[in-house]
């Protein structure tokens, strides 16, 4: 089977779909490689590198469409490359088909199967083939890096023979992939980083990279089985602009990652956050080709407003490190896929089913949800609204209170049965043993834990009472066994009072603070 | 009989105070104080009343019993109180026969009408029942804590059997007994008491160490239902209001040493966990067993901010509070945190380590329970395990085919690094494997925990 790589046309482009590593290991995979002349030039690859790692070099993209049986790119195809596929062709590539449909039809017109990059479904098996996550990453690191070098100050703290230099503080909306590299980066340079998110579960990551979670009063979780955000309520939205505008007039670098997928990015700092902002401050805002988290970004555009503060629309690619890693996640696919030897397009595979999106003349779009929850089940968080709280409370003690109702009747039973034959005194006797075992009941529970074991050398002491039934037995005469019998059970029990007090008061003498 | 009746309410008051005083150790001393004066005036009111004859003889036991109450409350070791108290239950057992077998004997009680006659004859039946196993199975209790009968359960097939075929033996005499007239049915209390003893003997002879705890609180308790049943006995409210109060007193540390171990207090009681237990866990283990020496532990809690101790018997069978105690001045001395984890079935008896460690000088306000300290322990530096073992097995929480599975452990693992302290890989006293050894921030520490401490304590002040 023959791979082809045709150049990236678009100007903007810098990357390209294979690197020599990627094409020694699409050759291991069984493939064979073309590649077209020139392809990675911009991504400081040169056309002798790919020759050494077992490429052929092709002078036209027509050959590589027309010849290839798989096509690797990088940004979806214009319509006169489209037009030069040939059928049955399968296109491993960004497309975003949300948006494309004109492209899909296209695609479907020419009998072309093509893969979406950007719709690899984010289950933890993809993680090796998904481009965005891998990208986001390259993003955010970058932006963090850039941000440093238009920013005028050093981004950490230091105190110098010169004076002292107060740290920048760094704030990132969305921690998803891109949010974190962000974080990652601007901690290790010293700065000051909070990060906001509206999924609650990222508190956790954001905090493990060393920033602050930001987070409003409202509890509204964004999270989705998708793995992405929701769009919010209007009265979240309200809140986070109100502590958008709190960081703006505080923080010096703000970076936006916040993307939903199949829309525009949703606007989250406004004309009045950018007004806010000290001169100097800067912005960069990774959504930028989805329109932008900032209103006044300028796609694929670096300028600085009257306030002087400097937006940046576009990002470096570092497209030999991006091209790397993203033709790496292209050989991951291809290997799912049954390298060279089995290929095949198994439309029942989770991960090919959602990611193909145009198939044997058909669009296959948009993709059958995902079954399962891409993050790990929270633990059994039921909602249980407090309506539905109080009515289980209340089941609850309901049944508890018939089970207590039974019991108290099953005792006012007997009580009544004892009552029917036995003395007057005897009942009068039982009433104060029940009295007398509550009374208790009540009072040992409130022992501290630490002091049970003079708790029981004093409960020792104390039942030594049954002294008074000797004292009550013994007679003038030591002949008498009674008197015998009751000596001794004097003896034993006075051994308990002396010794269980004396213990006891030797055991809390102690105790001390 | 009206002033006897007023001194004995205000007996019953008092006792009552002093067990509620015990709720915090700043009154727990004015209790004890309430409890001794109470028991005085109990017995002047008894003696001092009406009907009581012979006190030279009275005055002459007091007097022998009460060299040997001092004598044995001042030798007594700290570590050695589980089995005092055991002893001490046995008295009150044995108290209970001798009042119930002196009470059937009493010819004042034979002129009772009908009714109440067989009322007073099954009291007295009942508490030389409760007497007699309270008495018998507290010897074996302090025998097996003593270390002088071998604590395994010992258990063969049919005990509950037998067991139950004994209790209705026992019935069975009871209803001759109440039948018989005058002092005839001596003879059937006479059997039944050997029966009773002999219950008493195989029930806690089928506990294993481990259960101790739960055991002797149950004997505590037992030996207040005796004292109660010798009050209805004699129709003295004093015995049965007190009797009342310590029972339910046991009843509630029973219940307590149950939740802490996640049993039921049936199964404890008819027993067998040792045995039973030496399952083999379905768990592989993984990892490795390291061990540390002296030198690197000290090096290791010089370098940590906060340490946590979890004591268990083996520190009190080694007599290591005192220089345990040392060792946590110094680190104290040095601005660290040092705090002590207890779990409420560590040791023999509950709230034994407390005693241990308020022994040794160390101030209660740096030792916590369990509960208080379990979600603290992954800010903890350094947790050192002296001499415990089930109490700090992590199996308990996640291998549902381990023995002690369910049952509240402390979490020591969570910490940066655990330190135990122990003879030897054994098993503890649940026969249980323990996963902690095998996790990776777990290193084990061979040796006395005395020696060990002192040789670390060497080391700490180099």
């Amino acid at each position: 089977m023959k791979v082809g790589i045709p150049i990236e046309i678009s100007k903007d482009e810098l990357r390209v779909a294979a690197t020599p590593k990627t094409v020694k290991r699409l050759i291991k995979q069984g493939f064979e490689v073309q590649i077209q002349e020139n392809a990675g030039l911009r991504s400081n690859y040169s056309n002798q590198e790919f020759k050494d790692a077992g490429a052929t070099l092709v002078s036209s993209a027509r050959t590589i469409y027309g010849q290839s049986d798989i096509v690797l790119k990088v940004q979806p195809p214009t319509s006169e490359e489209v037009i030069q596929m040939k059928e049955g062709l399968v296109l491993l590539s960004y497309l975003w088909p949300a948006q494309n449909q004109e492209l899909l039809d296209q695609l479907v017109a020419q009998k072309v199967n093509a893969v979406a990059m950007d719709a690899i479904p984010r289950i933890s098996r993809a993680q090796k083939m998904d481009v965005l996550s891998s990208m986001a990453n390259i993003a955010g690191y970058r932006s963090v890096i850039e941000a440093s070098f238009h920013f005028g100050r050093f981004l950490n703290g230091q105190i110098t023979a010169a004076g002292k230099v107060e740290p920048a503080k760094v704030l990132v909306i969305g921690a998803g992939v891109a949010g974190l590299a962000a974080i990652g980066a601007a901690k290790s340079l010293g700065a000051i980083v909070r990060a906001f998110d509206t999924r609650m579960e990222v508190a956790e990551q954001i905090e493990s990279m060393g920033a602050e979670f930001l987070t409003v009063d409202i509890e509204e979780d964004g999270a989705t089985a998708s793995g992405y955000s929701k769009v919010m309520s209007p009265e979240f939205i309200e809140a986070e602009m109100k502590l958008f505008l709190e960081q703006a007039k505080e923080v010096d670098i703000i970076i936006t990652t916040a993307q939903i997928p199949g829309r525009e990015a949703p606007k989250l700092i406004l004309d009045y956050h950018v007004a806010a902002m000290k001169p100097g401050s800067i912005i960069v805002d990774l959504a930028a080709s989805t329109g932008g988290n900032c209103v006044l970004t300028k796609n694929g555009e670096i300028f600085t407003t009257d306030n002087g503060v400097t937006i940046l629309g576009k990002l470096d690619q570092l497209p030999t490190q991006a091209s790397q890693l993203y033709g790496n996640n292209l050989c991951h696919l291809l290997d799912d896929m049954g390298k060279a030897e089995n290929f095949k397009i198994d439309m029942e595979d989770a991960v090919v089913s959602r990611a193909m999106v145009t198939h044997d003349g058909r669009i296959n779009w948009p993709p059958a949800p995902l079954p399962v929850s891409p993050q790990k089940p929270k633990p059994v968080e039921v909602e249980i609204s407090p309506e539905k709280q109080r009515a289980i409370d209340l089941k609850s003690a309901k049944k508890k209170s018939i089970s207590l109702f039974i019991q108290l009747g099953v005792i006012g039973a007997f009580l009544f049965f004892l009552g029917q034959f036995a003395p007057a005194d005897f009942m009068q006797h039982f009433t104060v043993f029940v009295l007398a075992v509550f009374v208790g009941w009540q009072v040992i529970w409130n022992v501290s834990h630490s002091l049970h074991t003079p708790l029981m050398a004093v409960t020792n002491a104390i039942s030594g009472i049954i002294i008074v039934g000797g004292l009550l037995q013994t007679t003038g005469d030591f002949s008498d066994p009674l008197t015998i019998i009751a000596f001794f059970a004097i003896l034993v029990a006075s051994i308990n009072i002396v010794g269980g007090f004396l213990v006891t008061h030797r055991m809390l003498k102690m105790f001390k603070k | 009989m009206g002033i006897q009746t007023a001194a004995y309410l205000f007996a019953c008051i008092l006792f009552i105070l002093s067990l509620g005083g015990l709720s915090s150790q700043e009154s727990a001393k004015r209790g004890v104080l309430f409890g001794i004066i109470g028991m005085v005036i109990a017995v002047l009111a008894t003696v001092l009343g009406d009907g009581v004859q012979g006190h030279i003889y009275i005055i002459i036991a007091i007097a022998i019993a009460s060299v040997i109450g001092i004598i044995v409350a001042r030798k007594v070791e700290m570590t050695a109180m589980p089995q005092l108290i055991a002893i001490l239950h046995s008295f009150v057992g044995l108290a209970a026969v001798l009042v119930g077998f002196g009470s059937y004997l009493d010819p004042e009680t034979h002129q009772l009408p009908a009714v109440e006659q067989n009322i007073h004859l099954v009291e007295v039946f009942m508490g030389v029942f409760i007497g007699a196993v309270t008495f018998t199975g507290s010897i074996i209790a302090w025998g097996k804590l003593d270390g002088k009968i071998r604590s395994k359960p010992l258990i063969y097939p049919g005990r509950h059997v037998v067991n139950i075929s004994l209790v209705i033996i026992s019935i069975i005499l009871g209803v001759f007994f109440v039948k018989a007239p005058g002092t005839e049915g001596m003879i059937y209390l006479g059997i039944m008491t050997v029966i009773a003893c002999f219950i008493g003997i195989m029930m806690v002879m089928a506990i294993g160490g481990a259960d101790m705890p739960v055991v002797v609180s149950m004997l505590n308790s037992y030996s207040g239902w005796a004292a109660a049943a010798a009050g209805f006995m004699l129709s003295n409210d004093l015995l049965i209001v007190t009797g009342a109060l310590v029972g339910s007193s046991g009843a509630i540390l029973s219940i307590i040493m149950c939740k802490a171990m996640n049993r039921s207090f049936l199964s404890v009681i008819f027993g067998g966990f040792g045995s039973t237990a030496v399952g083999v866990s379905d768990v592989e283990l993984e990892g490795e067993v390291t061990s540390i020496n002296h030198d690197e532990t000290a090096d290791l809690l010089k370098e940590a901010n906060s340490i946590v101790i979890v004591p268990g018997y083996g520190m009190a069978v080694a007599k290591a509070q005192y220089p345990i105690y040392e060792m946590v001045d110094l680190l104290r001395k040095q601005g660290k945190e040092v705090r002590f984890a207890i779990h409420p079935v560590a040791g023999r008896l509950p709230g034994h380590m407390n005693v241990l460690l308020a022994e040794a000088n160390v101030p209660y306000d740096i030792v916590f329970e369990m509960d208080e300290i379990n979600d603290d322990l992954p800010n903890v530096d350094v947790v050192m395990v002296i001499g415990a073992n089930d109490v700090v097995n992590p199996g308990a929480m996640d291998d549902p085919s381990s023995p002690i599975y369910g049952m509240p452990v402390i979490k020591v693992w969570l910490s940066e690094k655990v330190i135990v302290m122990k003879r030897s890989m054994s098993v503890g006293y649940a026969g249980v494997e323990n996963p902690l050894f095998y996790k990776n921030n777990a290193d084990m520490l061979y040796g006395d925990a005395k020696e060990s401490v002192n040789k670390i304590l060497g080391f700490l002040r180099d």
